[in-house]
């Protein structure tokens, strides 16, 4: 697809993730908003999915496909919207997200059978385990898909993310890219405040990744390009960390870099607004 | 009384490594994974021939629950194993959400169960291991009786769709059961037909209610006993079938009283047919140091504790 599609596509999902969050008074736009691009590069661009009649085809074991985990379970806007886009799921069911008897969880589920999503995940740290047992059963089974995951960058603070992070470099786990979302916000303020997660590059690249940043991670071009580059150093005995320089908020710019938007929902006028700011281009829910 | 026999002693973890042997050469989705224990887990013999297929974790048993999540998406069938304090409590997040709540069809291994794991202490002990197990959804949670019968629930629970929990032990006790026994999880297993009072005894406990009914019988009681070794789902027709019969029911567990089997039994009876109910567990403490024997004795699980708690319950009716 070309960046510009892509760009668009991206545009209407800001606008589900604001009016998701909206609808049910609850959840989490701002880590969703920074992650725009990389979901809508990995879903429209890079993964390579299994379909039909040009619909993606979902069934749990994912063989022969490239298989997605976020491990960071509460930007569950973004990754809903994008799968729903992309064609997992009806668009309307979006206006369930965090409701009764919906299966759209506040954070994702596959309790309730969602076509898209593979693992439960929200209590953090456990995606990048996940991913590399996803990885080593495509190794088992000759499968050349490939295997991604984004985690937060509050989240790298969990130490099992340093229990996968020793092993996939020990077993050569090298079809597999890990992101983590440099946004710089947790909760609790600044996540230099909070706990200082100091060059995480250099952490990585000491446990023995190959480590490559993405410094606009909300522009798409650029996230394309970071996300080719990635998969061209894949296979070479290494797995791929990718350090993704984002902006909290990003598009919504009383949302932008602050904290505060964590897990926030904006009221009636402040959907007004950021709706103001994000082209419908693919039709609202 | 039915005659239980043995002519050796073997601990159940080897029935657990004699099982994954087998499994090794009958599944080729089967995967071992430990976190450096692979000489307890008895590992050994999978590992040699099925090289491939075995996961060394390290000493991350987090990290090895969530890639035994990962694997079984792309169809493997994951088999994790530490000791059961590590392989329970400290990773019961990790389980509740990558395994449990995501219905991932991980086998969860658990060697060392218990207070019989002897003289390393209270910290590798692990007392409320069923208790956890049993609490989460979609859970099934076994605890079998001798090395034969861990070797039948090993190869057993590969055919089963769905997160397991079994669980099994380092001491070397008789060995009882039939070597080419069926396992049936969910089916409770009757040791002895009896009238008086029904004894439900779960791994360890098995051998300790066989003698301990053996005593009885010396005593003119006639005790029925039934090797409860799926805790969930429970057998509760087995259970009520038996204390219709017999008018009250003894609990036998190597586990903390609160939340094990005696507290699963008491709810089937609660619901159903109000019997006596007498408990033989640990009471609500942490283990010690000591020889399995000894601990055993001072924590109130040997046959005679069964034989005690059986005349509580008969004077009970």
């Amino acid at each position: 697809m070309e960046i510009e599609q892509l760009e668009k596509v991206a545009s209407q999902v800001r606008r589900d993730i604001v009016r998701m969050v909206h609808g049910c008074q609850s959840g989490h736009p701002g880590g969703s908003l920074g992650c725009t691009e990389l979901l809508v590069a990995l879903y429209f661009e890079r993964l390579k999915l299994k379909e039909q009649d040009g619909k993606p085809v979902f069934d749990m074991d994912g063989k022969d496909e490239d298989l997605f985990f976020l491990s960071n379970g509460h930007i569950s806007p973004v990754w809903y919207s994008v799968l729903s886009r992309r064609g997992y799921f009806p668009k309307e069911e979006m206006a369930t997200f965090r409701k009764l008897n919906s299966r759209l969880q506040g954070h994702p589920t596959t309790h309730e059978h969602l076509e898209g999503i593979r693992i439960a995940s929200g209590s953090l740290g456990q995606g990048m385990s996940v991913a590399i047992g996803a990885a080593l059963a495509k190794k088992l089974n000759n499968d050349k898909g490939l295997v991604y995951v984004l985690m937060g960058d509050g989240e790298q603070q969990e130490g099992q993310v340093w229990e996968a992070a020793t092993f996939a470099p020990h077993h050569q786990v090298d079809n597999l890219v890990a992101f983590i979302d440099l946004n710089g916000q947790q909760i609790d303020g600044p996540t230099v405040k909070v706990m200082n997660n100091l060059d995480l590059g250099k952490k990585y690249e000491a446990f023995g990744w190959e480590v490559i940043s993405i410094e606009e991670g909300n522009d798409m071009a650029a996230v394309v390009k970071g996300l080719y580059e990635a998969k061209s150093r894949l296979g070479h005995g290494r797995p791929i960390m990718v350090l993704l320089h984002t902006g909290m908020g990003f598009g919504v710019d009383f949302m932008m870099g602050s904290h505060k938007w964590h897990g926030v929902a904006p009221n009636d006028e402040q959907l007004a607004a950021a709706l103001a700011q994000l082209e419908e281009t693919l039709g609202d829910y | 009384m039915k005659k239980y026999t043995f002519t050796e002693k073997k601990d159940t973890r080897s029935g657990f490594g004699a099982g994954m042997h087998v499994l090794g050469q009958q599944n080729p989705n089967v995967v071992a994974l430990c976190a450096d224990l692979v000489g307890s887990l008895k590992l050994e013999p999978f590992i040699k021939e099925n090289p491939e297929r075995f996961v060394q974790c390290g000493i991350s048993e987090a990290n090895m629950i969530g890639i035994s999540a990962g694997l079984t998406i792309g169809g493997k069938i994951p088999f994790a194993t530490t000791f059961a304090n590590f392989a329970t409590g400290r990773v019961y997040d990790q389980i509740r959400q990558s395994v449990a709540y995501s219905n991932k069809n991980v086998k969860i291994c658990a060697s060392h169960a218990g207070l019989t794991l002897g003289e390393d202490g209270a910290t590798h002990q692990i007392l409320e291991d069923l208790g956890m197990m049993k609490m989460l959804p979609g859970m099934t949670v076994i605890n079998p009786c001798d090395y034969n019968q861990t070797k039948a629930a090993t190869i057993a629970i590969a055919d089963y769709e769905g997160p397991v929990y079994l669980r099994f032990g380092r001491p070397v006790i008789p060995v009882f059961t039939d070597a080419d026994q069926k396992f049936e999880i969910g089916k409770a297993w009757m040791v002895n037909e009896g009238t008086d009072v029904s004894i439900f005894a779960t791994g360890h406990m098995v051998w300790e209610a066989i003698q301990a009914g053996e005593i009885l019988e010396a005593e003119g009681i006639n005790a029925e006993i039934i090797n409860i070794h799926t805790i969930k789902p429970l057998d509760e027709e087995a259970i009520l079938k038996s204390v219709e019969k017999t008018g009250c029911a003894v609990t036998a567990e190597e586990h903390n009283r609160l939340g094990g089997l005696g507290d699963s039994v008491a709810q089937v009876l609660v619901k159903n047919k109000l019997v006596p109910q007498e408990y033989v567990a640990v009471n609500d403490s942490f283990g010690e140091s000591g020889t399995p024997a000894q601990l055993m004795e001072k924590y109130g699980l040997t046959a005679k504790d069964i034989v005690a708690a059986a005349k509580r319950a008969i004077a009970r009716k």
